[in-house]
C-alpha cells in the first residue's frame, strides 16, 4: 500500500485536476477553441494524407497481383542495383525476342505457362473515332496467366497466333472509347497504326486504374504485332507462370541461366534482361508509395507543429495572465508539482480534445477523397493510435516549458504580480 | 508558537547589500492576537513573508511550534504553508470565476483531503466567518469586498493552521465593513486561533492584544493592550 499512499499524495486527485482544468479552459473559451483548432487541422491533415497515400498503396499493391499469381515477368535490359526498373526497361531495349520466349517454354518445364508479350502504344481509330492506347501482343494463355476474362466474344485462339491474323480483343475502356458506352463491337473493324483489325472479343472490366490500367488496352496476336506492327521479331516482356508459389525461385533461376546463355553473357551482373517476381514489384511500388506517404505526412507534421506552437504560446499567455492566482496558490500551500500538474493537463487536455476532433474530421476527408472518385483511401488504426499519441505528446512537450514556469513562480514576486 | 531569534534578511543590489531587517527577535504564544505595525520601509513585508514561509531569512532562527525553518527549502516551506499556516491579503486574491465555496475547499484540495470532508469544513469555516450560507454558491466575484474578506478568511481558517497572517485586511475596504472584518478575527481569536495582523494604521492594530512596533528593520516597541479590551 505504500505506494500507492506515495503517488496519492503526488498526483493531486484526478476528478480534483479536471475541474481545474475544465474551469481554465471555459474560462477563455475563445482562445481555448482556436487553440485546438490548429491541433484539428493538424491531426486532421495527418489523418486523411496518410489515409491518401495508404490508400494508394493498397489499390497498387490489389493491381499488381490482379495481374495474376505465381508471375515472373522477364523484361529486357539491365538490372541496376537493387531498384528495379517499372518504367524505363520495358521496350526501350531490345534484348528479348520470340525465340528467346520458345526456349523457356521448351526447357524451363516446371513453368505452367509462358506468355511472351509485345506492347507499345499506338493510334487507333475507328469509324470516326480515335484513342491512344496500348496494344498488347500476346498469345492465347495470356487470359489464364494474367487473369483476363471475356465478356462478349472470344479471347485470341492458337490459329491466330499461329495463323498471324489480324483480329483483336478490346479492353472494356478501349471499346467504350472507340465505339460507345456498353456496345458491341465484335465483327467491327478497328484500325491500329493503319493497319485494319477486326474484333472479336471484349474483355471484363477489372476495375485497375493508375499505373496499369488493363481496361484500357488491345489485345492482338503477338505473331500478328511483330508482323504488322513492329516489323521484327523483339518482344517487351515474358511472362513465365509457375505451377505453386514454391516453385517460384527455382524457376527464376532455371530462366536466368538459359536466357544468360542463349545471349552468350557468363557474367550474372552484365545481363542484358532482368528476371522479377511479382513479390519485387510490390516491394518496389510499396517503397515509392510509402516514400510518398511518408512525404505527405511530413507536411501534415509541419501543421502539426505550428498547431503545437500554438498550444505553448497560449500557455504562456496562461500563466503571465494568472501570475497571481498561482502565488495564491502556492501561497496556501500548493507544491510545485500541483502547479506543474495542472498546467500540463490543460496543453495536454486541449491537444487531446484536438485529438479527438481531428481524428474524427480526417476520417470524413478521406471519406469525402475516396467517394468524390479521387483515390481510394485507407485510414488505419496505427495511423488513428498514432495521430493520438502524437497528440498527447505534443501536449505534454509543448506544455512543459510553461507548466515548468508557473511552478518555478516566486510566491511574493506572483502575488505582488499586477 | 512561534519565536523569532535575531532575524535578518538582506538582498544583494547590484552595488550594495540592503538590509530590511536587521535582527528581529520576538515571541508568540498560541492563541494570541498580535499585530505587527509599522510604517512603510520598515520591513514589515519582509517579515510576514518570513513569518508565513514564503521566504527564508539571511540569518536567524525562526522557530514554529518548535521547528526552525528558517532554513528549510522551497518544497518544505510549501508544505509549512500548507499546514500550519492560513493567509489573508489586502486584495483577497480569491479565484473569480469559481463558487465561494470551492475557493474555500481549494487549501484542502491540495491537502488532498476527500471531497465530502472537504465541503463539511468549507461550510463550517464559512459558517464562523457570519458569512450568510445563501451565498456559499454564488461566484467570488458576485460578494461585496466585505463578504469576499470573510471568503478569505473562511479559507485561510479551513485547514486548521497553527496561525492566520493577515496583510492589511482591512486595506481595501470602507471603515464600516473593515470593522466586520476585524470583528471576525476577534471571534476567531476568543475561539482560539493564533492571529498576526500586519498593518500600519493604529486603527486596525488596535483591535489586537498586543503591538509589535516595526521601524527600520528593528522591533522599536511593544504594546501590551490586553487589559484595553476587557
Amino acid at each position: 500500500m505504500d505506494w500507492w499512499l506515495k503517488k496519492k499524495t503526488w498526483l493531486m486527485r484526478i476528478s480534483d485536476l479536471l475541474e481545474e482544468t475544465y474551469t481554465a479552459l471555459s474560462t477563455n473559451k475563445a482562445r481555448s477553441a482556436l487553440t485546438i483548432l490548429g491541433i484539428v487541422i493538424g491531426i486532421a491533415s495527418v489523418i486523411a494524407m496518410t489515409a491518401i497515400g495508404q490508400g494508394a498503396q493498397a489499390s497498387i499493391q490489389a493491381s499488381i497481383t490482379s495481374a495474376g499469381s505465381n508471375l515472373l515477368y522477364v523484361t529486357p535490359g539491365m538490372q541496376k542495383g537493387a531498384g528495379i526498373q517499372i518504367s524505363s526497361g520495358r521496350g526501350s531495349a531490345q534484348t528479348l525476342t520470340q525465340a528467346d520466349a520458345d526456349a523457356i517454354k521448351g526447357s524451363v518445364t516446371l513453368a505452367k505457362a509462358v506468355e511472351p508479350e509485345l506492347s507499345r502504344r499506338y493510334q487507333v481509330t475507328a469509324k470516326g473515332t480515335n484513342t491512344n492506347t496500348q496494344v498488347i501482343g500476346t498469345v492465347q494463355d495470356y487470359s489464364d496467366v494474367r487473369n483476363v476474362q471475356i465478356d462478349l466474344g472470344s479471347f485470341l485462339s492458337e490459329m491466330d497466333i499461329s495463323g498471324q491474323t489480324r483480329v483483336a480483343v478490346l479492353g472494356p475502356t478501349t471499346r467504350d472509347d472507340l465505339f460507345g458506352e456498353d456496345s458491341d463491337p465484335i465483327g467491327q473493324k478497328v484500325r491500329i497504326n493503319g493497319v485494319e483489325f477486326t474484333v472479336i472479343g471484349v474483355t471484363v472490366s477489372k476495375g485497375g486504374s493508375g499505373f496499369n490500367n488493363s481496361d484500357d488496352a488491345i489485345y492482338v496476336p503477338i505473331s500478328t504485332a511483330q508482323k504488322y506492327l513492329a516489323g521484327d521479331q523483339y518482344v517487351s516482356t515474358i511472362a513465365v507462370q509457375a505451377d505453386s508459389a514454391d516453385n517460384m525461385t527455382a524457376i527464376q533461376e532455371q530462366v536466368t541461366e538459359l536466357l544468360l546463355q542463349r545471349h552468350k553473357i557468363s557474367d550474372p551482373t552484365q545481363a542484358d534482361f532482368s528476371v522479377m517476381n511479382q513479390a519485387d514489384i510490390v516491394a518496389t511500388a510499396s517503397s515509392v508509395t510509402g516514400t510518398f506517404t511518408t512525404l505527405l505526412a511530413s507536411i501534415a507534421g509541419i501543421s502539426l507543429l505550428v498547431g503545437g506552437i500554438g498550444i505553448m504560446n497560449m500557455m504562456l499567455t496562461n500563466v503571465t495572465e494568472r501570475t497571481r492566482e498561482i502565488g495564491l496558490r502556492k501561497a496556501i500551500g500548493a507544491e510545485e508539482s500541483d502547479i506543474s500538474q495542472q498546467f500540463l493537463l490543460e496543453s495536454v487536455m486541449l491537444t487531446f480534445i484536438g485529438g479527438a476532433i481531428g481524428i474524427i474530421l480526417g476520417w470524413i476527408l478521406a471519406w469525402i477523397v475516396q467517394y468524390s472518385g479521387v483515390t481510394s483511401t485507407q485510414v488505419t488504426w496505427d495511423t488513428v493510435l498514432l495521430a493520438f499519441g502524437v497528440s498527447a505528446l505534443i501536449g505534454i512537450v509543448f506544455g512543459y516549458y510553461p507548466a515548468r514556469r508557473a511552478s518555478k513562480l516566486n510566491p511574493i514576486v506572483a502575488l505582488r504580480f499586477e | 508558537m512561534i519565536q523569532l531569534d535575531q532575524i535578518t534578511k538582506s538582498y544583494a543590489n547590484s552595488s550594495e547589500e540592503i538590509k530590511v531587517l536587521k535582527g528581529i527577535s520576538f515571541k508568540i504564544e498560541d492563541g494570541e492576537f498580535v499585530a505587527i505595525m509599522g510604517p512603510s520601509g520598515s520591513g514589515k513585508s519582509t517579515l510576514m513573508h518570513i513569518l508565513g514561509a514564503l521566504d527564508t531569512p539571511t540569518s536567524g532562527k525562526y522557530l514554529l511550534d518548535g521547528r526552525d525553518i528558517s532554513s528549510y527549502s522551497e518544497k518544505e516551506l510549501a508544505s509549512i504553508r500548507k499546514e500550519k499556516i492560513g493567509f489573508v491579503f489586502q486584495a483577497f486574491n480569491l479565484l473569480p470565476r469559481a463558487t465561494v465555496l470551492r475557493n474555500v475547499t481549494l487549501p484542502l484540495i491540495y491537502m488532498r483531503v476527500p471531497k465530502k470532508e472537504r465541503e463539511d469544513r468549507a461550510r463550517a469555516a464559512l459558517q464562523s466567518t457570519g458569512l450568510d450560507e445563501s451565498r456559499f454558491d454564488h461566484l467570488s466575484n458576485q460578494l461585496s469586498g466585505g463578504q469576499m474578506q470573510r471568503v478569505a478568511i473562511a479559507r485561510a481558517l479551513v485547514t486548521d493552521p497553527s496561525l492566520i497572517l493577515a496583510d492589511e485586511p482591512t486595506g481595501n475596504l470602507d471603515t464600516q465593513t473593515g470593522e466586520i472584518v476585524l470583528d471576525t478575527f476577534k471571534k476567531l481569536n476568543q475561539k482560539g486561533h493564533t492571529i498576526i495582523l500586519i498593518t500600519h494604521e493604529r486603527d486596525v492594530g488596535e483591535h489586537a492584544n498586543r503591538i509589535i512596533h516595526l521601524r527600520d528593520g528593528l522591533v522599536v516597541k511593544e504594546e501590551n493592550l490586553a487589559y484595553a479590551h476587557k
